[in-house]
């Protein structure tokens, strides 16, 4: 059977680092015009396989092949000017400057004028339907016009291969609509496609072969659309899943945490400002906050811990005690337990061991702090049962936390969390980067935590997640948050029309929406 | 392609954390050796006037340990607050400091004084110490000013202030006119320790800072708070550890032992105030709270060490006939190799080409 020579051919890849085999003889050949998924857990040695296709770094044996020629990618110019593109999962845009101005620094043909350069991105945009303004400033873009920037830019230099890095995580569900369109367009006109991602049901639905990686190895190669979206993990994992169970909900309690018009203000450019925020949790219910990033999440877990203080101290209550003027310790000393979003940095210190990152939130709780001087003994002891009973794979309580995988980083810190017996929890993005199993483990561990009677309040971009999780979802946009409303009454697609703005009736903000047929 | 090359390490190495300074010292010898070569001495013998010589003596020994004092009690302070990310670089002025407000109460009492006296003029060190730190940290918290400039221009301020107070209030009435106190009763001197050396009670002080440091860093709640705060502030935000409690804290905790320093200085070896009460004692000290790598004892050898380069470069002027900058140029190839060789903390030397996975 002959097949097409390969737009791209990997023979052989092999990448080591000190003290792992991130690429172990990968073979991947794709194919002009397919759309080609690229799957795996976090580790399993997806960046470094595409590090190495745009030139950020090398291998230390194998080939590359394109179109049928052996090359050497030495950096990414080198890359670009074969015809490979690449969108980051970070943008890199200048928020002050303008569409084409953007774009005009990362391309490699300097020579045109901002004008020239413009009507190209124009005609570009409509030829892809990526509807884009070239004068507007990046900062005023939301999420998903900025990745298109990043498209367009890629797409100027008539790429023959382009990369996905994790596109859909910062997207809305009609926006992730729009964006595969455009992807299937481009793929229909010979481009070769290879995507990112660990959306499961976002592969099945676009992408014509997948490749998954395992510890650096190629484990399979497979038809998506012939697969389950369990199939597909149990691939990833090399294991079978268990799904979370989510017992009928229980009867619900008294108010834990209640919010009561909380408004913040901001000198800070660009940040959010809450705008009359009012919610309830209760006692053995999870509520989901959904939304996309940067539309309130990080001011409003700061307000809710106490990172930042309300001047109205009544506007935040927990178990009908204003404390909007309390900061962290004294809200925690209340029944509060947190789970920070920026799990390395902000939820745990990097460079301490798992022990004295038990102690980080620990003391407020736990016996570990007796007239000043730490029991460090009760540190070990508590960071033992924390990796004992969350499973947290590492080489003991010893270990520093930057040692620790996503996965188990995140088991950790929740379970530091979950062991404190709060009343109160509140968890951003549980399972942001976090590998299936992983991911499972934390959600029965919340699961589980709620339905003994304590209130949970999960602030997530992942609808999955939250759909899995919550029993009311509310969403967040623009600093305002929409009423709640029961799980089992709504759908993705309607919570993904509040995440593109249209609740409350509100003309102001004119969203994406308009523009969906 | 070269013969060396650096590969980053997976972690940290712990060992070479503590064998760095080691081999600093050595590279530094080394060094030393090649430029009194260079120098036309015999190298052997140069180096032995710098570093042997000196401290073959229980004399030698104990200016070694005089000197070495103001440098440990200060480079403990200031390691606790370096730990914090507050940067106190105005050491020098919170010693002067505790030496005007310290020695002051030694030079009001002169003449009906008591035992009382010595124990006023430690804690009136402490107090001025405290006091001059405390500036840049009100300013801190209140405008958010960086403590690095304040408390360095402080510095400034308080040797401008001894200077009046010599030149007037505190001046030797009985003195010609010259700038300087009178000598300070032995009621208001720190008693000497070992005889036949000028190793005082300061001396006790320092190993105690030293202790009360390591306890702090290591066991309590507060010095837990201080390393997250300087590790990772987010980290503490997310705690709830209260950071301006912290900044006051590392402030004057280090004026305040900066502020004892002098107030051992003018009350130990020198006897009465002087127009220049220390080398560069509060700046030494950062050298040696990083070169003992923040940590007390650490900072306890360092101290022993840069006291050691002050005296063998006063040795190696007499001996060796060589001009003053050669304290300067030891401590800073030692600074500087120390810096180098921290490379190795992360990454590691190795041989060859890069190597080819099989």
């Amino acid at each position: 059977m002959a097949s097409p020579t390969p737009r791209l051919d990997l023979r052989g890849i092999t990448k080591r680092f000190p003290g792992c085999l991130a690429n172990d003889h990968v073979d991947l050949a794709l194919l002009p015009g397919e759309i080609h998924a690229l799957l795996g857990e976090n580790g399993a040695g997806k960046s470094t396989l595409v590090k190495i296709i745009y030139g950020v770094q090398h291998a230390d044996s194998g080939t590359l092949h394109w179109e049928g020629r052996e090359v050497t990618i030495s950096d990414p110019h080198a890359a670009r000017r074969l015809g490979i593109g690449m969108v980051f999962q970070h943008f890199s845009l200048f928020d002050t400057l303008t569409v084409a101005e953007n774009i005009a620094l990362g391309i490699e043909d300097k020579a045109t004028s901002l004008k020239d350069l413009s009507v190209r991105i124009r005609a570009v945009s409509e030829r892809y339907g990526l509807a884009l303004d070239p004068d507007r400033h990046v900062f005023d873009l939301s999420v998903g016009e900025r990745q298109r920037v990043e498209i367009v830019r890629c797409l100027l230099q008539d790429p023959r291969l382009l990369i996905m890095d994790e596109p859909t995580s910062v997207l809305t569900p009609q926006e992730v609509g729009r964006l595969f369109e455009t992807l299937r367009r481009l793929a229909a006109e010979g481009c070769t496609i290879l995507y990112i991602s660990h959306k499961l049901e976002e592969i099945r639905a676009l992408c014509d072969r997948a490749t998954v990686l395992r510890g650096g190895k190629v484990v399979a190669t497979c038809d998506p659309r012939k697969e389950t979206a369990r199939s597909l993990a149990e691939m990833m994992i090399g294991t079978s899943l268990s799904t979370p169970e989510r017992a009928a909900a229980a009867v619900t309690g008294a108010p834990r945490l209640e919010v009561r018009h909380l408004s913040t203000t901001t000198d800070v450019p660009f940040a959010t400002e809450l705008k009359d925020v009012s919610l309830e949790v209760r006692a053995g219910e999870i509520l989901g906050i959904a939304g996309v990033a940067g539309n309130g999440q990080a001011e409003l877990m700061a307000a809710l811990s106490g990172e930042t203080l309300i001047g109205d101290e009544t506007a935040v209550l927990i178990e009908g005690r204003p404390v909007g003027h309390l900061g962290p310790r004294a809200r925690r000393e209340l029944g509060l337990a947190f789970v920070p979003e920026e799990r390395l940095g902000r939820g745990a210190v990097p460079e301490l061991s798992l022990s004295e990152n038990a102690l980080l939130s620990g003391y407020a709780r736990e016996p570990l702090v007796r007239s000043g001087i730490v029991h460090f003994g009760r540190a070990r002891s508590y960071a033992e049962r924390i990796i004992d009973l969350f499973n947290v794979v590492t080489h003991g309580h010893k270990a520093e936390a930057r040692s620790l995988s996503g996965g188990n980083l995140q088991k950790f810190i929740i379970g530091r969390e979950i062991l404190q017996r709060p009343k109160l929890l509140i968890v951003g993005q549980p399972t942001w980067g976090v590998d299936a199993g992983a991911a499972a483990a934390i959600h029965q561990a919340l699961i589980d935590l709620a339905r003994g009677g304590t209130a949970v309040l999960v602030i997530s971009q992942d609808l999955d997640e939250l759909f899995v999780l919550c029993d009311r979802i509310s969403v967040l946009f623009h600093g305002r948050l929409s009423p709640s409303t029961p799980s089992h009454q709504t759908t993705v697609e309607q919570i993904g029309l509040l995440m593109g703005g249209l609740f409350g009736g509100s003309g102001e903000d004119e969203g994406e929406i308009g523009r969906v047929a | 392609m070269s013969l060396l090359r650096l590969e980053p390490r997976g972690q940290a190495s712990r060992a070479m954390v503590y064998l760095t300074p080691v081999l600093a010292v050595a590279l530094t010898l080394a060094s030393g050796f090649l430029l009194f070569l260079a120098l036309g001495f015999d190298p052997v013998k140069a180096l032995h006037a710098f570093f042997i010589q000196p401290i073959s003596t229980a004399r030698g020994l104990g200016e070694l340990i005089v000197k070495a004092t103001p440098l440990v009690l200060i480079g403990v302070g200031l390691a606790i607050g370096f730990r914090a990310n507050v940067w106190n670089i105005g050491a020098e002025g919170q010693l002067t400091l505790g030496a005007i407000v310290g020695g002051g109460i030694g030079l009001a009492f002169y003449g009906d004084g008591g035992w009382w006296v010595l124990p006023l003029m430690v804690l009136g060190g402490v107090a001025g110490g405290m006091l001059w730190a405390a500036i840049p940290a009100w300013l801190k918290l209140r405008f958010n000013a960086s403590e690095i400039l304040t408390s360095l221009m402080l510095t400034y301020v308080a040797l401008l202030l001894l200077n009046y107070l010599i030149n007037g209030p505190y001046r030797d009435p009985e003195g010609f006119a010259f700038p300087e106190s009178r000598m300070f009763e032995p009621d208001a001197t720190l008693p000497h320790l070992i005889q036949g050396t000028r190793v005082h009670l300061g001396s006790l002080f320092a190993l105690l800072a030293v202790a009360g440091g390591w306890v702090l860093m290591s066991r309590t709640f507060i010095g837990f708070q201080i390393r997250v705060i300087g590790l990772t502030p987010a980290a503490a935000g997310y705690a709830g550890f209260n950071e301006k409690r912290i900044v006051w804290l590392t402030l004057l905790l280090s004026g305040g032992l900066a502020g004892l320093a002098g107030l051992g200085e003018v009350a130990g070896p020198i006897g009465q105030i002087t127009p220049s009460i220390s080398p560069g004692y509060g700046f030494t000290a950062i050298i040696v709270a990083f070169l003992g790598r923040l940590h007390p004892v650490g900072i306890l050898l360092a101290g022993l060490l840069m006291a050691l380069s002050f005296i063998g470069g006063e040795a190696a002027q007499i001996a060796l006939g060589l001009p003053k900058a050669i304290t300067g140029v030891f401590q800073g190839m030692l600074l500087f190799f120390l810096l180098a060789c921290d490379v190795l903390i992360r990454y590691r030397v190795r041989l060859g080409a890069r190597r080819v996975a099989a």
